[in-house]
């Protein structure tokens, strides 16, 4: 249970990019949270919403984007998206494929407006 | 209202103080290991008997993690190599500053291979990079042979998994091909070791993975600071 540790994260991010940008107010944050990044996004959404509620950046929101595992064939070079940890390429059954998605923990964007 | 890009890691930070650590170890040819498992997987005793076993001329150190107590450290203190403990007061994993802290007053000219014991958990660790040349997951044949996929983040950053406790295998319903299957199923590159730090089976093969990785750190040293090199 480290999503209160990368929630706090975030908001330290928040801060940062508002303090460069004097005048402004963060309304909302979005991230990007793979499926592979061991980051669990109702528990970071909860940790979230609890560390802002009373704070400078109240009403801030956090927009999770959910990003699932996607894997390259080295053979055929089809792009996949994995289901039941299967990782067979679906187009020519090569069983060893590489990862190209889906260990993201990213910050995407900043909405903000004038105070 | 309008809206900025950021596009950058969360843990941007963290990441940062990583990869200064990561650049000291390669500076002063440190292969610096990373041990992650759930609680009780055996990581101490796998420290102990690998500390052990090596000459007193050895240049090893070691830093443990826990919540809470010094007892690792005392115990891995034994074996006569410098054991710092950190202790998370509740943090449940560490991150890059811990370990850089802790680093503080070492001479890291004096250390050849550093091995970090992280805290006994699953999941927290694997988010965060400690500059460390590799992850190694420690998965007790007591535990269930299909954690690799209740547990996917952490199997997919490590490069190698250690099944730990063979000695035990008679009396669990443990599968060591499945756990295999299931290991590779996540990551398929990921290395796997099977031991037991209790009747030493295994421990050879465990042994040459480190000499050929800590050749391969002082290889990667000597290559930098030779001066004809460092020119090209």
């Amino acid at each position: 249970m480290h999503e209160l540790s990368i929630a706090n994260s975030i908001l330290d991010a928040v801060r940062a990019e508002a303090a460069r940008r004097p005048g402004v107010r963060p309304l909302k944050v979005g991230v990007r949270v793979g499926e592979l990044s061991g980051i669990q996004p109702d528990a970071l959404s909860f940790s979230f919403e609890a560390l802002v509620r009373g704070s400078d950046l109240e009403p801030l929101a956090l927009e999770i984007e959910a990003c699932p595992r996607r894997q390259r064939c080295p053979e055929c070079g089809q792009e996949f998206q994995v289901h039941d940890f299967d990782i067979t390429c679906p187009g020519c059954g090569e069983a060893s494929t590489h990862c190209v998605s889906g260990d993201e923990l990213d910050l995407i964007y900043m909405e903000i407006e004038e105070a | 209202m309008s809206k900025i890009p950021l596009e950058r890691k969360v843990l941007n930070e963290n990441d940062r103080i990583a990869a200064e650590l990561r650049a000291r170890f390669a500076e002063h040819g440190i292969l610096c290991l990373n041990f992650v498992s759930s609680p009780g997987a055996g990581k101490t005793l796998l420290l102990e008997r690998t500390l052990e076993q090596f000459p007193k001329s050895e240049r090893v150190a070691v830093l443990t993690g826990d919540v809470q107590t010094d007892n690792d450290a005392r115990r891995l203190a034994r074996a006569g190599f410098p054991v710092k403990q950190i202790t998370t007061a509740g943090a449940c994993h560490l991150d890059a500053r811990m370990v850089e802290r802790a680093l503080g007053d070492w001479r890291l000219e004096e250390i050849d291979l550093l091995l970090i014991e992280n805290v006994g958990n699953l999941v927290c660790p694997a988010s965060y990079d400690l500059g460390e040349a590799a992850k190694i997951v420690v998965l007790s044949v007591a535990e269930g042979d299909d954690k690799p996929l209740k547990y996917p983040a952490m199997f997919f950053r490590a490069g190698l998994l250690i099944l730990s406790k063979i000695d035990l295998l008679p009396y669990v319903p443990f599968s060591l091909a499945a756990a295999r299957e299931n290991a590779l199923r996540i990551h398929p590159e990921i290395e796997i070791l099977e031991l037991s730090s209790t009747t030493g089976a295994g421990f050879e093969a465990w042994q040459t993975w480190l000499a050929v990785r800590r050749r391969a750190a002082a290889a990667g040293f000597q290559r930098a600071t030779r001066p004809t090199q460092a020119q090209v």
